[in-house]
């Protein structure tokens, strides 16, 4: 395949599209396959038969539309109207009415003007609801590989390092640590292989947006990695994804199969000396493999166990050679980049986090589903504007972000601007994207017990802060709650969840304190509330410290 | 993929892949056991995964967890008397949108409730009495 090919492959779609005087794409994300999309979309292709529009209007699964609790969702192009709730009857009318007559369904149609979709700024998910998941010609169409046929023909390694470093693109996966310069690194590396991994091992409850990514625009995410094995020097690829996600698996074969058919992987890419091919491997239910020296532990058949870095990935990863390794929603975003150019994605954002995030909203909010907003957006506007607030009778508590590892932030840090600094300065952490709100029907300490039972569970047992520390958290916790627990042993919780913070070997353990020290922080009177009352107790031997922590 | 075949990993089968990949039984064992993919005791007929994820969490999935546990006699993590039902949890399927949410035998099953839930676990139930008749 030639650039000219590219281009040629990409026109006769654009025309076959065309064709159609409408395309109907129905969203196929497991949230609205799990809303019954199937049945929608049997629906809709017979109708179309028994109508004989079949020339007229094609029916394609596409990728999230992000209303996740407001499906089945349907969009139709060229018009843009996105409908709601479709089941098999409004999708039978969507056909009549609507393609049939050109009349638009009043009741199921959603506004986009709304601020859900107008506060939204779209990169990573350009093509959630533009293009057919599984196919690679419709992905061409929307200029795909056209970076990295860009990056093969136009430029030298070292320059694609200059425009993500430029970009100031960060690592997506929660660290923000700069892209180009762990890039530069591995290529700077001497070694006879080199090795590019893609970290889809989305293990944070409540997260779910490397899942859409990987399920609606696959060949994205391709691209991404072939561009940095070209810019670090390196031939082999690998996606580690999660057991948990069948449907993305699914997707990512289908999409690997269709780029290597095409001269996209593999050999002599677009006549190039470079040839690049990916493997996926798949996880098998360890939250610690999300941690990168675990991952990569996991990828050559091993225990999933971290270990002590330096020495970094970048330096020593797989099978001790250089190591590129970054999130899927930093790759996604690496094709876009060098197709719109580093000033262009550096204007996004705030000067120090560039760009937009993805993030999956869930928990007790109006809307919940997968949006992407320019970094730097206010707190407030993700809750309530976006998410729609709470439900009604309810009021809001807390956005939890960054999953188990990761802080809640109360009402009185609404206004914060959400990027990698300003949510650290409240002890929460941007983390992968997964944003739980909490209203006022959930009880905070039992919130952070629960999160203490996932790092306790999940502990790999390596290091003992993390193996013994956590498990301690959790039955202090729980002795809160239960009413048995005097103040000293609030003390020592605090005391504890520290020392497991500073001691611990890997981000797990480092971060697994955060959920229980940033409720103490913001809601330290619900856990007052819950301790006995320490008149005339105080000096029994019970209450002493060290005697709570042999009971505990 | 010996799971995929086998449905669950037996102390002869980990025996058989170490000395087909020569490598030492423990290293198959701790990696079996280190996983939560791999189970190393059979499952039953239908399997009721049930999300404990944090959006499910605040959503009320403890409660369908009780009075599951409840109606089987048993916990999450094992299978009924009858082998026919497995409890199992999970981290988090990914479908926080339609909270709480299980999965039963492959099909995810969203804005869950505990009646609904114990409904659907009747109906395998009482699947097999209907064979047996």
């Amino acid at each position: 395949m030639t650039v000219e090919d590219l281009r040629e492959l990409a026109e006769k779609e654009q025309a076959r599209q065309a064709e159609f005087k409408y395309r109907i794409l129905y969203c196929s994300s497991a949230g609205c396959v799990s809303s019954g999309c199937d049945t929608v979309k049997n629906e809709l292709k017979k109708a179309i038969v028994d109508l004989d529009l079949s020339k007229k209007c094609e029916i394609i699964g596409t990728g999230c539309l992000g209303l996740c609790g407001e499906g089945p969702l349907v969009i139709v192009h060229p018009d843009m109207t996105l409908y709601q709730h479709v089941d098999a009857a409004a999708a039978r009318r969507i056909i009549e009415e609507h393609v049939g007559q050109g009349r638009k369904l009043k009741d199921n149609e959603l506004d986009l003007n709304d601020p859900f979709f107008a506060s939204q700024k779209k990169i990573v998910l350009e093509n959630m609801g533009k293009i057919n998941a599984e196919s690679i010609e419709e992905y061409i169409a929307a200029d795909g590989y056209e970076a990295l046929a860009k990056a093969l023909t136009e430029m030298v390694p070292e320059e694609v390092i200059g425009e993500i470093r430029k970009a100031g693109l960060r690592g997506r996966g929660g660290a923000g640590y700069p892209t180009g310069l762990k890039w530069d690194i591995v290529r700077k590396g001497v070694s006879d292989q080199k090795y590019v991994v893609c970290n889809a091992d989305e293990g944070d409850p409540g997260a779910f947006m490397d899942r859409s990514v990987l399920e609606g625009d696959p060949h994205r995410v391709l691209e991404g990695m072939a561009i940095a094995g070209y810019a670090v020097g390196a031939n082999q690829g690998f996606i580690y994804v999660r057991a948990e996600y069948p449907l993305a698996i699914d997707r990512l074969r289908t999409a690997i199969k269709q780029a290597e058919r095409l001269g996209l992987l593999g050999n002599r890419i677009f006549e190039s000396q470079f040839y690049f091919r990916i493997d996926i491997r798949i996880g098998a239910g360890a939250f610690v493999c999300g941690e990168e020296t675990a991952l990569l532990r996991s990828v050559m058949g091993r225990r999933g166990r971290p270990k002590v870095r330096p020495p970094y990935p970048s330096e020593r990863g797989l099978w001790d050679k250089p190591t590129v390794i970054n999130n899927v929603e930093t790759y996604a975003n690496v094709a876009p980049i060098l197709r719109n150019g580093s000033a262009w994605f550096a204007e996004i954002g705030t000067q120090k986090s560039t760009g937009t995030k993805v993030f999956a909203i869930a928990g007790n909010v109006k809307r919940p589903g997968l949006i992407e907003v320019p970094m730097g957006i206010p707190l407030r506007k993700i809750v309530f504007d976006i998410g729609g607030g709470t439900p009604e009778g309810t009021q809001f508590k807390a956005a939890q972000a960054g999953g188990p590892s990761g802080g809640c932030i109360p009402t009185e840090h609404l206004d914060i601007a959400v990027d990698y600094e300003s949510l650290q300065t409240v002890g929460a952490m941007m983390g992968s994207g997964g944003m739980i709100i909490i209203d006022n029907t959930s009880n905070m300490v039992e919130v952070a017990k629960y999160f203490s039972e996932f790092c306790m569970d999940e502990s790999c047992g390596k290091c003992i802060p993390c193996r013994v520390g956590t498990k301690h958290i959790y039955m202090m916790l729980d002795k809160i709650i239960k009413g048995d627990a005097t103040e000293s042993d609030f003390e020592l919780l605090k005391e504890l969840c520290v020392m497991v913070k500073e001691t611990s070997l890997c981000g797990l353990g480092q971060s697994a304190p955060n959920g229980v020290l940033s409720t103490i922080r913001f809601f330290k009177e619900e856990y007052l509330a819950k301790l006995k009352k320490s008149d005339g107790n105080v000096h029994s031997p019970q209450n002493s410290p060290v005697t709570a922590a042999k009971e505990a | 993929m010996a799971q995929g075949i086998f449905g669950f990993l037996e102390n002869d089968l980990m025996v058989y892949i170490a000395n087909a990949l020569k490598l030492p039984l423990s290293r198959v064992y701790g990696v079996a056991t280190f996983y939560h993919f791999f189970r190393l005791k059979p499952k039953g007929e239908h399997t009721f995964v049930l999300c404990t994820g944090t959006a499910c969490y605040v959503k009320g999935a403890n409660e369908i967890q009780k009075t599951v546990e409840h109606h089987c006699g048993c916990k999450f993590g094992e299978t009924t008397k009858d082998n026919k039902v497995s409890l199992i949890s999970a981290r988090c399927v990914g479908s926080c949108g339609l909270a709480p949410v299980a999965v039963l035998d492959d099909t995810v099953a969203g804005k869950l409730t505990a009646a609904e839930a114990v409904k659907r676990i009747e109906q395998w139930q009482d699947e097999k009495k209907e064979a047996a008749a």
